[in-house]
């Protein structure tokens, strides 16, 4: 069944429309939510979806509960290749819970928190952005991690990235949620604006084995789950161009280097000059990197997690 | 005058990117001034540069009070406004979504950090702003409710009202915000407009600008006292939203006053031309904020309206 949770006019014979599809089996009240596309342009969460509901769809006998899948909150952003929603100044991601008396977008928002709200699980899927290549990895907000970690430990991810309680943070959707009552893991993944299926049946694998923890899935599942690693147990470091320019990589994606690795030149194609040899502060993984080549100084270009570091220093 | 480049960086192909800053006087810095920080910004633009022109012109007549610096940033992004883009030509990144800013960070990450050094040290910062929602605006001043806005002072600028708001989690890395967490008394204008030249309003701002360095003793130069600013806050203003969406027939503006039943505006079906929504007023009083597109969505804010 595919139900409409929000239907706003636009002005010329269209519905602004926010679908969901549920799958219902068996006689549990549990419910896991999958939630993507809040912003247009991260695409892998498109895979999920499909792979997830096809699946399911095969092996329906298995599932005891309910399997809601929202594959595009941002439907206009997703339609028309925009990673922020078409009319609208603010990140979709930085107006939760929304406002029921605010502008359309706000009050959006707000009958999508009101939906979510109560679920077992929601698992926020995103893909970075048309820059930067991300591992399988789930963020989790310190205040939270106590209690997601074990979850997202059963989603087959590489990583999972403890970050800070920034305030503006509080604005996203899995925040509120979670303020709510309501456990939400954000999972990073791939690149905007393509699909690895890769990462896709991963993650739709790692859902399977999360709803066989939520006893809400009887059915088989993938034999292998990673054990990712923890953001806690080291240290993440930032690298960001010191001058503008064209990237040349030297290493692929989600690969361990040493210190002193060359991770790309940046240069100069007027003049044939290479303006920067970027290279690792540390030994570690490579779980972001920077795939889109025009550089400015300060853009971002990989971040490393190094287990090594705290390792040292505790020694 | 002084004339710096307060932030300079080399782009791949383009000329290269520099903020500007405008410091006059000399002694205490008492007043930062920012522009535009997004591409669209046009009005503020403007405004800006009629403030950086009139201080010259106080300048040469000897009316700058002693012992007062005053720095001016009328653009904080042209790179995106050469292109006609709203945010940071590259990534699509809000610089005034950046503050305070972190110096080894994204770019523009350290393009607010380089604006912040700069300006967090003054004793007053205004911010020639714009809102997220298209529309237009009576002129006012508006502060955030951080516990350290002065509404007093915010009066001094002599325009007809004081918007207090709470701040909501995005705000929070906003110049205006930072500038009040670090102890500048912030303030900012909406002149009403953004991304086209209204003389008229730009010029109420940048009046608005002086008066509030008069008052404030920064400059010798006499002028209007302005009007005695009402003090609002958001929950003060009446909202009406569209019941419908459609083609927008508006037939008041902001500053218009109303009585309860007045016709606001209509909602047109867009292919027949027929009225889909009469929107009347619920209450008497000012329009304070309203919609400006000609195609409105359902569920959208239309109006705000002060009450009597």
């Amino acid at each position: 069944m595919i139900k409409t949770i929000v239907s706003e006019g636009l002005p010329v014979d269209e519905q602004l429309l926010i679908r969901k599809k549920i799958i219902k089996n068996g006689d549990s009240d549990k419910r896991i939510c999958i939630v993507t596309g809040t912003h247009g342009d991260e695409l892998e969460g498109q895979y999920v979806c499909f792979e997830l509901i096809r699946r399911l769809n095969e092996n329906l006998d298995f599932l005891d509960g309910t399997v809601e899948v929202y594959p595009a909150l941002n439907p206009l952003g997703v339609d028309s290749v925009t990673r922020g929603i078409p009319t609208f100044d603010l990140d979709m991601n930085r107006i939760f819970p929304g406002d029921p008396n605010g502008h359309l977008i706000e009050h959006t928002a707000y009958e999508i928190i009101q939906d979510l709200k109560g679920a077992d699980m929601v698992i926020d899927i995103h893909a970075s952005n048309i820059f930067l290549r991300e591992m399988p990895q789930a963020r989790v907000n310190v205040k939270m991690s106590r209690k997601l970690i074990p979850y997202a430990r059963m989603l087959n991810l590489d990583f999972i990235w403890i970050h800070d309680a920034a305030t503006v943070l509080e604005a996203t959707l899995a925040h509120t949620l979670n303020v709510l009552k309501t456990p939400t893991i954000v999972v990073e993944m791939g690149i905007g604006m393509r699909l690895t299926l890769e990462y896709g049946n991963r993650l739709v694998d790692g859902i399977f084995n999360l709803m066989k923890k939520m006893k809400m899935w009887s059915g088989p599942v993938a034999n292998k789950i990673s054990k990712p690693k923890l953001s806690a147990t080291g240290e993440v470091f930032f690298m960001n161009a010191e001058v503008s320019g064209i990237i040349i990589p030297s290493v692929t994606h989600s690969v361990d280097v040493k210190k002193g690795d060359l991770l790309c030149q940046i240069v100069d194609p007027f003049e044939g000059k290479v303006l920067q040899n970027v290279l690792s502060p540390v030994d570690g993984l490579v779980f972001t990197m920077r795939t889109y080549p025009v550089v400015y100084e300060g853009s971002l270009i990989a971040r490393i997690f190094s287990e090594k570091t705290i390792n040292e220093e505790t020694a | 005058m002084k004339q710096e480049i307060i932030f300079r960086m080399k782009s791949p192909y383009r000329d290269d990117f520099k903020v500007w800053g405008f410091r006059f006087g000399e002694g205490k810095k008492t007043l930062a001034i920012v522009g535009a920080m997004r591409g669209d910004e046009v009005q503020q633009q403007f405004t800006c540069s009629q403030v950086v022109k009139n201080l010259m012109e106080l300048e040469d007549a000897g009316k700058l009070m002693p012992g007062h610096e005053i720095l001016v940033i009328p653009s904080a992004n042209h790179f995106s406004m050469n292109i006609n883009k709203r945010f940071w030509a590259m990534d699509n990144t809000d610089i005034n979504r950046m503050f305070p800013g972190y110096e080894k960070g994204e770019t523009t990450q350290r393009i607010a950090a380089a604006i912040f050094e700069q300006v967090r040290d003054y004793k007053y910062g205004i911010q020639l702003a714009s809102f997220y929602m298209p529309g237009e605006f009576i002129p006012h001043v508006r502060m955030m409710d951080t516990g350290y806005q002065n509404l007093k002072l915010a009066k001094n600028f002599g325009l007809p009202y004081v918007l207090v708001r709470k701040p909501r989690p995005y705000d929070t890395t906003v110049l205006n915000y930072n500038w009040q967490v670090f102890g500048t008394q912030a303030f900012s204008i909406y002149s009403g407009d953004t991304d086209i030249i209204n003389k008229d309003s730009a010029k109420i701002a940048w009046l608005s600008i002086f008066r509030f360095m008069h008052n404030m003793k920064i400059i010798d130069h006499n002028m209007h006292p302005g009007t005695c600013s009402y003090v609002l806050k958001d929950d003060d203003l009446e909202t009406i939203l569209s019941n419908q969406s459609g083609i927008l027939y508006s037939l008041r503006g902001a500053g218009d006053e109303i009585k309860t039943g007045d016709l606001l505006a209509k909602i047109l079906d867009p292919f027949t031309g027929e009225t889909r929504s009469s929107i009347l007023s619920p209450v008497d009083g000012t329009i304070f904020f309203a919609h400006h597109q000609p195609l409105i969505h359902q569920n959208t804010v239309m109006f705000r309206i002060v009450r009597f």
